[in-house]
């Protein structure tokens, strides 16, 4: 399995698994998609007829209320039904393996597999034994897999900057926090790199970066930062990533506290970003942690409109995986 | 039974041999190799080995027989039957089955199993702590005699290094090799993949090349001390070849093998969450795999084995972090020690030495096996340099079907298996 096994032969979109391989004009074509959905929302009547009929499964292996929560409306909006798994590894741990759980969702006539898994790569086990059995019309979305992606969250994020700063090749992008063990900024890099930002910053301690940190993602403008002054100096984009609350403690930092002390976006930090920097979190935030409070509520903070931002590039994915013709009418 | 092999191109590395002969077979010993039959010779079959190499049968260092404890994933008779079908006509099985090879009982078992007319003879490793814990020692001796050639961890790493130095010691005293696979536990934990681009990109867990030097400094430390003969088993980087040199310059007295996947693979390989590509040690990054070709080229690195680990696919059709570290190898073991003597350009008879003479030296058999030599036991391969196939699930006679090399084109065809001068295989038909 060595091609890009979320494209067909034609290079169109089959699956959503990760941003990686995606062209710019793919991500621009997701996020254009998107535009008119933003309105659906606004409107009386918050739906549209595109996967009416259709089937989507929120298969989630590992729990994540908002995720899901945000699949579900978009799945709704555009009229799909929507069943919700939470499959917890215990239970799994007892018998049924990851393929068969597939197997019998599929042979309840589902179109859709919104997959969050504890494993990075799951979701491409799912796809090609979906594929190896002649299933490919089933389609799968990486809602989260490990430290490996959440390629919808990449997209909301790209949707919020190019909503705020239009064009991405002149931007300078800082992305701060648990690098080392973050799907959101695994995803973010991609598209990135992909969009052409040509600056963009990795910043966090030794201890939350993955070796070869700069040459993780092949030919991206990748620099590696150990000091949050020095990285948000200039940025127009400050992506902060959650810390999970395991890891605050223990071998990989002594405590919030300590974090918070270098790494939290306090407004003096953010200072020396550009004045209209906008500032990014992919949620559920630790207030006093990886962010002041003042940063996370102040004017420069777009956390709000990403959500938003969300449920249309959701809607854009999944209307393109499965979507009949015809946009957001 | 007498058999002729004639018309072959006679390649033995223990003799620097390279030449075309006839091989004859009586009584399961090699009594004659030249133009013409020892006089009085009648065969009672005769193998045509015209456009075939005829060399020692080959001697794998790791391969795994899943006996006892773990038939659903493979048997004795599948794993033989794979041996045969590969050429291997010996093979060192580590003490890691269920329970572990620790007590003299079991691999007496083991062997009496194993010793059926066609089957590679097995050399067990015994286990060099009972259970593998790593807390007491195992009954060497004993073990010794119910035919353990040496003693080990599998791929099981000792934490309390005052019993790692115990049990160097305990074994150096009776003069038993200690064969260890250089893995530091604490930073190999949770890892899945080699620490390095690939496992950034991807998000798995890596495990660091530090991983392996640090665990190597302190067991060669220890072997130095302690006087025991060392075996580093299935070495994985470039970082941990070098203190191999290094050690070896000082006049340690250390060999080591390598496994056919790392010698032709690296962490690149896994492409989008390969579960194939699953191994322990995991899979080094590009110049890692370099390196460990070019040491294999100079003799740093001693021997090449399969490593051989069948899975079944269930425990392999899972998540990459989530599946089982092990590739079946028996039958790919000479294919793709052909693959790389032509990409390195090494002459046959160095790298059949690899996984014949080689090995045999390693395992102290030096007399009487791994050559082709008037009154050498009669374990042979004949196979077709040449001839291509594609690596396939119904081709490989192992219960394990999961290699990274599936769907692959190699060279390199067994055209018949003989071991102690039994027909073990023959491509034309098997023979009972």
């Amino acid at each position: 399995m060595n091609g890009n096994p979320q494209l067909d032969e034609r290079g169109e979109l089959i699956h959503l698994l990760s941003l990686e391989g995606l062209s710019r004009e793919m991500l621009h074509n997701i996020l254009d998609r998107a535009e008119p959905f933003t309105a659906v929302a606004e409107r009386e009547v918050k739906k549209v007829p595109l996967l009416r009929g259709k089937s989507v499964f929120n298969l989630f292996f590992e729990n994540s209320t908002r995720t899901r929560t945000t699949f579900e409306i978009a799945a709704k909006r555009l009229s799909a039904d929507v069943i919700n798994l939470n499959i917890n590894t215990s239970s799994a741990a007892k018998g049924e393996s990851l393929l068969d759980t597939v197997d019998n969702l599929a042979a309840m006539q589902a179109d859709m597999f919104v997959v969050r898994h504890a494993s990075s790569g799951a979701p491409y086990l799912i796809a090609q034994h979906l594929a190896a059995s002649g299933r490919r019309h089933i389609h799968v979305v990486n809602a989260g897999d490990g430290r490996h992606a959440h390629p919808t969250q990449g997209l909301l994020d790209m949707y919020t900057i190019r909503h705020y700063k239009k064009d991405f090749t002149r931007l300078t992008v800082a992305v701060v926090g648990d690098i080392l063990h973050s799907r959101v900024a695994r995803s973010q890099l991609h598209a990135l790199a992909t969009l052409g930002v040509p600056d963009i910053r990795l910043i966090g301690p030794k201890t939350l970066l993955p070796a070869e940190a700069a040459r993780m993602i092949p030919a991206a403008p990748l620099a590696v930062c150990h000091d949050l002054a020095e990285g948000v100096r200039g940025a127009d984009v400050v992506m902060t990533l959650r810390l999970q609350n395991e890891r605050m403690q223990g071998a990989l930092l002594p405590s919030p506290q300590e974090y918070f002390k270098s790494y939290g976006l306090t407004p003096e930090r953010l200072a020396l970003a550009k004045p209209d920097a906008i500032v990014l979190h992919p949620g559920p935030m630790n207030r006093g942690v990886e962010i002041d409070s003042t940063v996370a509520d102040g004017r420069q903070a777009v956390i709000l409109p990403q959500v938003t931002f969300g449920i249309a590039v959701r809607m854009a994915v999944m209307s393109m995986l499965a979507g009949t013709s015809g946009g957001a009418q | 039974m007498k058999i002729a092999i004639q018309n072959g191109r006679v390649v033995d590395p223990a003799g620097g041999v390279d030449r075309g002969a006839g091989v004859f077979v009586a009584d399961g010993k090699i009594v004659g190799v030249g133009e013409t039959a020892p006089r009085g010779f009648q065969p009672e079959a005769v193998l045509d080995a015209g456009g075939c190499v005829v060399c020692p049968g080959l001697i794998d260092l790791s391969a795994r027989l899943r006996e006892p404890g773990f038939e659903y994933k493979a048997t004795l008779e599948s794993e033989m039957a794979a041996a045969a079908a590969g050429g291997v006509t010996r093979l060192v099985c580590p003490p890691d089955t269920d329970p572990p090879l620790d007590e003299p009982g079991l691999v007496e078992m083991l062997r009496y199993r194993a010793r059926q007319p066609g089957f590679a003879q097995v050399h067990p490793v015994g286990a060099l702590t009972v259970g593998l814990a790593g807390e007491r020692l195992t009954e060497m001796a004993e073990l010794a005699e119910a035919g353990c050639i040496a003693f080990g961890q599998a791929n099981l790493s000792m934490t309390d290094t005052q019993v790692l130095m115990r049990a160097m010691q305990y074994a150096a005293t009776f003069g038993f090799p200690v064969w260890l696979q250089a893995q530091d536990p604490h930073l190999a934990s949770g890892g899945v993949a080699h620490d390095g681009a690939a496992a950034a990109r991807l998000g798995l867990a890596g495990i660091p090349v530090l991983a392996e030097t640090v665990a190597l400094a302190t067991t060669l430390q220890l072997a130095r001390a302690t006087g025991v003969r060392l075996h580093v088993r299935r070495l994985s980087s470039a970082a941990g070849l070098g203190m191999i040199r290094a050690a070896r310059a000082e006049g340690l007295a250390v060999s080591c093998d390598i496994t056919i996947n790392h010698l032709h693979l690296c962490d690149r390989d896994i492409g989008f969450f390969d579960a194939h590509a699953r191994l322990d040690p995991p899979l080094r990054a590009t110049a890692d795999r370099a390196a460990l070709a070019a040491g294999l080229a100079d003799g740093s690195i001693d021997a090449l084995c399969s490593d051989h680990t069948p899975v079944d696919d269930d425990a392999k059709q899972q998540p990459f972090d989530e599946a089982e570290a092990g590739a079946t190898g028996l039958e790919l073991l000479l294919p793709l020690t052909l693959k790389w003597a032509e990409a390195s350009g090494t002459p046959l008879v160095r790298a059949l030495a690899k996984i014949t003479s080689e090995p045999a030296r390693i395992l102290g058999l030096s007399t009487g096996c791994g050559c082709i030599t008037p009154g050498a036991v009669a374990d042979l391969c004949v196979f077709d340099p040449a001839a291509p196939f594609v690596v396939s699930r119904e081709r490989l006679k192992s219960q394990g079907k999961n290699t990274p090399f599936l769907g692959r084109e190699l060279r390199g065809e067994v055209r018949y298996t003989l071991t102690e001068g039994h027909l073990a295989y023959s491509a034309d038909r098997l023979l009972g």
